[in-house]
């Protein structure tokens, strides 16, 4: 009641860009993670070295002006698998979050909509998904189809619905009982378009926050999968699958085994970063009511 | 309290059946004859069917599905088409090893994680404070399995105070076999304690902010002893949750990290059968994996109504 | 010996000054009221006492407390006094208690403590203290949690808590403000016995001067984080020699000018208020903008309610019963239903202002939502215009929907804060039929705008560009913009400051006046039911069970319901009568 008013910054995007740029996590994250997705699109056009290329003569170097980050047992160049690998990573974290939002949210959004049986279903639909961790699903995936990067990515993905089902609709539960919608329904407005007009704008921070988080969290399931031969197979250069090969000539040459896990490290930093950032530049409203 | 632990068994009991139905419908697509994997590409057609009909590969599915989850019921997961032993004897000499890796793992994890988040809610903003959450953001972005990797080069390789990898199994005495745990445990348990600690931490923030926390420094309760006594208690729900799920992430990571370690435990088995295609083993040990997702997510139900009285009269 | 001195107070978080040279003080057994509206620094000024402050706060001056300055003093010290010689209430009581804790635990860990009382001691002191403070051990024991108690019963023990070790000075910050009038009545009463049994000093902050006025000895008032005038109550009430004192007492007991006479003056009866002369309202404007003729709609206060001279009711409910599903004893069993409203049958005439009164909980807003067709009544109807509304699908209540509006209580909740007010206010422009194009649009949302005294230019605004006032302004506009009959207000002007409320007030009664909109007012605000409403349903536990003209209800309650109502209700002017024949 008393006290200081609470002044709220700018509302709206421009509000949001001028918050963001103030927080510290933001900038760097942003920075990381930019540049690793430009390293990744650069390895479309150019690489130092080509990854398909066995030069036997050159293996096991360590890292020098030529080879910068040394190569491995093939000779192949390490930075320039790294570089291609970081497509790979991205690209699959990338593709599952898209699942995981794209059916997660309208779920989410439904269950907080409908409320009663339906919200009932995509509840305990996601207590069954819950049950399996990604690896259960990839190694049943794989069991099946056999290993590849679209099983990581379905597996992946699919464990991804629950999580932003639940965001959504944890942020839903929290906007429908303000008194904006209750003021819009007596406008004669439908669940489906307060959704879309109410709803969706109010928890699309929460949306963004929860996929920097899940797409870090897709960089290190696909790195665990690849790493135990349930993601990409080779020639594909992937960084789990290069941690793999390093660990039995860690002894002879640990370099090997140092960069693409700092690869690892850094990106998932970066993006996690990127989502602090995200979440310090939220409106405090909405952040302290979702 | 009685009707919310009736209701959340029931949900634990109606998610195991539709998960057995899935594991059950998604192995069930896999092409090849697991008669003919065991008898081997010599055997003639006759002694293939006579193997089917003998395994019951040749009743219809549904019957076969009853039969599997009937078998489970009284622990009897079928054999291995690959050993001819019973799956469950396999998989009980594996989870001696994986179980306590993973429980090891967890007290590691919540024993490193809620002082670090204590300490760091306690001196918010100041230098402690972003020290442990500079720790916890770079552990949170750290993979297992390298972690491991870097474990065991500077333990094992250039300290070498541990062996690399291998397990001598609990015959060989419970301090070899936990030696042989410990880096496994630890490369698990950190990267999920940096996760729990930054839950920590907010959570306790967050409930530090409470209208009862003013109640109890107006009693003139320390702010030491409001956070011990008020704060954390409150904070447990939110921590609780993130417990649980942590759980089958560890079931997850033991997979991996076993092997990384080479540690016979339920990694190891699944994808041995996974490559050699035995499929029974691999549905026994994936139900059987979900199956403890599932009874730990109800002791966390059940925990929250310890903690929250809330829900017991609910 | 001054039990409490603040000298030359002044506070700041980082560069915003919070406080300014604040003096006050309280003798041993004396009652201070300190009043302001929200922003005013009072909460702060009993965090500063209590050296509670948010992070970032700098304080200076003295807190002279037994003649130690407790700005000086170190956090053992103060952890030292804070329950032991200083209490302190807080305004929540739904969020003031652990909820993971047994109130026993609660009210014997301060005793243990400082007394250093083993747990047995600490408890049979806990259990006499709740006793005393009205919640007896048989019925309330040690063992409860606080969700199994109710607001007021957690209010107390609170209040437990705070004078278990009978502290010298209780600190009470808005002690009653999330209360109904009952409650809010037993809970002051209790303080007042507490302070009259140990002789402790109480500093009562509220924003009603009508609570603190019926409590305090010696009143201060507070403005933008100073202290503009203090004294005895009564004295400095009756002279009102500071402006702002002025302004606050007459905004606490505003009524829209032309809509009735100030109620119980100084103490007056009620029957000299029923002999007053009925007062004609501005009737037969012809609004241009509603094609509306209000002429026959508006009519004397002491008309009796029903005579419509042949008009059809806007508004008529029939019977209507809501029942929810409660909380189910087991996983088999079938829940007992609860029956929010029960019952209840009215009707409302066109242009008319009812005020739907009661305790809460009682089931007014329920009934609100019902009569809005935003919940479903389990049996009964409800016709509007005409027409049954209860029931229907959303396609067939647009008609309805657009004839009636909402306004909320909260300011800043009734808005999504990612939209501009155009969109804001124009969102009930769905329902009109042709949809008005953009220009069309912008300009009934222009005129809307300057209908409740904003500006065109607004509309490009977001919500929290304005303020509170704005705000409900705002609220305002959108529920006008369709032209509707009927609006429904559901505590739309309890979130607001007095002086606020009372333009806010003044501009509900212009639309009555020139829209001849009708009004259903949910309040649990006697105050504002006078201001602004021709009749009165007074409703508890789901039943209407006493009604008539504003005036008549109010001063002559007959129900037990309504009575407990009227007795517990703060009144100013009674209030300082009272008052200034105790002081003299």
């Amino acid at each position: 009641m008393d006290g200081p008013s609470i002044t709220h910054s700018q509302d709206g995007f421009s509000g949001f860009v001028a918050r963001a740029l103030a927080s510290r996590s933001f900038v760097v994250g942003f920075a990381v993670t930019a540049l690793i997705a430009l390293m990744a699109l650069v390895s479309f056009v150019w690489t130092p070295y080509d990854v398909t290329k066995l030069v036997v003569a050159d293996r096991m170097l360590p890292p020098s002006a030529a080879h910068w980050f040394g190569t491995d047992h093939f000779g192949r160049d390490v930075l320039s698998m790294i570089m291609v690998g970081a497509r790979n990573s991205i690209a699959v974290a990338l593709v599952a979050v898209g699942i995981g939002m794209g059916f997660g949210v309208p779920l989410g959004c439904l269950a907080a909509a409908r409320g009663g049986w339906p919200d009932e279903i995509v509840m305990r639909f996601n207590d069954l998904v819950f049950a399996f961790p990604a690896l259960l699903s990839a190694v049943m995936i794989t069991a099946v189809f056999g290993p590849g990067a679209i099983n990581a990515i379905i597996a992946i993905g699919i464990f991804n619905i629950p999580v932003f089902a639940r965001v959504a609709r944890a942020g839903a539960l929290a906007i429908w009982p303000r008194e904006f919608i209750l003021a819009a329904r007596a406008a004669g407005k439908g669940k489906a378009r307060i959704t879309v007009e109410h709803i969706l704008p109010n928890i699309a921070t929460l949306l963004l926050v929860q996929g920097t988080i899940q797409f870090a969290l897709g960089i290190l399931a696909e790195a665990g999968l690849s790493y135990v031969g349930l993601g990409a197979q080779p020639p594909m250069p992937s960084w789990g699958r290069m941690l793999f090969d390093a660990q039995t000539r860690m002894m002879v040459l640990p370099s090997l085994a140092l960069f693409p896990g700092l690869a690892i490290v850094i990106t998932v930093l970066g993006l996690n970063l990127l989502g602090d950032g995200v979440s310090d530049a939220l409106d405090p409203k909405l952040r302290r009511r979702a | 309290m009685t009707a919310y632990l009736a209701q959340r068994f029931l949900i634990a009991v109606a998610t195991l059946l539709v998960a057995s139905l899935v594991v059950f419908a998604v192995l069930e697509v896999l092409p090849g004859d697991p008669a003919r994997l065991m008898l081997g590409i010599n055997a003639t057609p006759d002694a293939v069917e006579a193997l089917r009909e003998q395994m019951g590969l040749n009743s219809p599915r549904p019957v076969r599905y009853l039969d599997w989850v009937a078998g489970m019921l009284s622990l009897d997961f079928g054999r291995s088409y690959t050993y001819s032993v019973p799956v469950i004897d396999l998989v009980a000499e594996r989870i001696a090893v994986s179980l306590p890796l993973a429980l090891i793992s967890l007290v590691l994890s919540v024993a490193i994680a809620i002082p670090v988040g204590a300490f760091a809610a306690q001196r918010r903003g100041r230098a402690g404070d972003a020290v442990a959450m500079g720790a916890a953001q770079v552990g949170v972005a750290i993979p297992n399995f390298w972690f491991a990797l870097l474990l065991i080069y500077l333990f094992a390789v250039w300290l070498r105070l541990v062996p690399a990898g291998g397990f001598p199994g609990w015959s060989a005495g419970v301090w070899p076999a936990l030696k042989a745990l410990f880096l496994p445990a630890i490369a698990l348990a950190l990267p999920q304690a940096a996760i729990l600690a930054r839950v920590t931490r907010s959570a306790l923030i967050e409930t530090l902010g409470e209208d009862y926390i003013r109640t109890a420094r107006a009693k003139g309760l320390p702010f030491g002893a409001v956070l011990w006594r008020h704060a954390l208690r409150n904070a447990l729900i939110p921590m609780l949750t993130i417990i649980g799920l942590q759980f089958s992430f560890l079931l997850a990571g033991t997979i991996i990290i076993e092997n990384v370690f080479y540690l016979p435990g339920l990694g190891r088995l699944i994808f041995q059968a996974i490559t050699q295609r035995d499929l029974i083993v691999v549905e026994g040990v994936v139900m059987l994996l979900v199956a403890t997702v599932v009874v730990v997510n109800l002791l966390v139900d059940l925990s929250y109504a310890i903690v929250d009285p809330r829900l017991r009269t609910r | 010996m001054t039990l409490l001195a603040i000298e030359n107070l002044s506070l700041s978080i980082g560069e915003t000054p919070i406080l300014k040279n604040i003096g006050l003080s309280i003798e041993p057994g004396e009652v201070l009221g300190l009043v302001g509206e929200s922003g005013s620094g009072k909460s702060m000024t009993a965090l500063a006492i209590m050296r509670l402050l948010p992070q970032g706060a700098r304080a200076d001056g003295k807190i002279l407390f037994g003649g130690e300055n407790l700005l000086d003093a170190s956090e053992e010290a103060m952890c030292r006094l804070r329950g032991d010689d200083i209490g302190m209430v807080f305004q929540e009581p739904m969020t003031a208690l652990n909820p993971v804790k047994t109130i026993g635990e609660q009210v014997a860990e301060g005793i243990r403590w400082h007394t250093g009382a083993g747990r047995a001691e600490a408890e049979r002191r806990a259990a006499q203290m709740l006793d005393r403070v009205g919640l007896s051990s048989a019925k309330f024991p040690l063992s409860r949690y606080p969700h199994q108690l109710s607001g007021g019963q957690r209010q107390r023990v609170v209040i437990a808590i705070a004078c278990a070790l009978k502290p010298k000075l209780l600190i009470a910050d808005e002690p009653t403000t999330a209360l109904d009038v009952v409650l809010q009545a037993q809970i002051l009463e209790l303080l007042r016995e507490l302070v009259d049994e140990n002789r402790m000093g109480l500093l009562l902050i509220s924003h009603d001067l009508a609570v603190v006025t019926e409590m305090s000895d010696r009143i201060a008032i507070m403005r933008s984080g100073e202290v503009l005038e203090t004294g005895e109550t009564a004295r400095t009430l009756s002279a009102q020699q500071h402006p702002y004192t002025r302004q606050l007492a007459l905004a606490s007991t505003h009524v829209p000018a032309g809509r009735s006479l100030p109620s119980p003056l100084w103490g007056g009866s009620a029957i000299r208020l029923s002999e007053a002369k009925p007062v004609s309202r501005g009737g037969g404007i012809r609004s241009p903008a509603s094609r509306l003729t209000v002429s026959a709609s508006l009519r004397p206060l002491a008309d009796p309610p029903h005579k419509g001279e042949g008009r059809h009711p806007l508004l008529e409910v029939a019977s209507i019963t809501r029942d929810y599903p409660g909380p189910r004893p087991s996983l088999f069993s079938k829940a007992k239903t609860f029956r929010a409203v029960d019952d209840v049958s009215f009707s409302l005439m066109p242009g008319r202002s009812v005020a739907l009164v009661g305790r809460s909980g009682c089931g007014k807003s329920t009934l609100a939502r019902l009569v809005l067709a935003l919940d479903k009544a389990t049996s009964g109807t409800i016709r509007f215009m005409g027409k049954d509304i209860t029931g229907r699908p959303e396609a067939e209540l647009r008609q309805a929907r657009r004839n009636m509006q909402v306004v909320f209580q909260d300011p800043y909740g009734s808005f999504n804060p990612r939209h501009r007010v155009e969109r804001l206010v124009a969102e009930p422009l769905s329902l009109v039929e042709p949809a008005p194009d953009p220009l069309k649009r912008r300009e009934l949302v222009a005129h809307a705008l300057h209908q409740v005294g904003l500006k065109p230019h607004d509309m490009q605004k977001y919500p929290h560009e304005f303020s509170g006032g704005q705000r409900q302004r705002l609220s305002i506009a959108r529920a006008i913009i369709t032209r509707p009959k009927l609006v429904v207000a559901d505590e739309a002007v309890s979130a607001l400051d007095v002086s606020i409320r009372a333009q806010v007030l003044d501009l509900f009664a212009e639309l009555n006046r020139t829209l001849g909109i009708a009004y259903l007012f949910i309040t649990h605000d006697l105050t504002v039911a006078r201001a602004i409403t021709d009749e009165v349903l007074v409703m508890h536990e789901g039943r209407i069970v006493e009604r008539g003209t504003t005036a008549g209800v109010l001063d002559n309650p007959q129900s037990e319901a309504a009575k407990a109502l009227v007795d517990a209700a703060p009144d100013l002017r009674r209030a300082i009568s009272h008052k200034l024949r105790e002081q003299g």
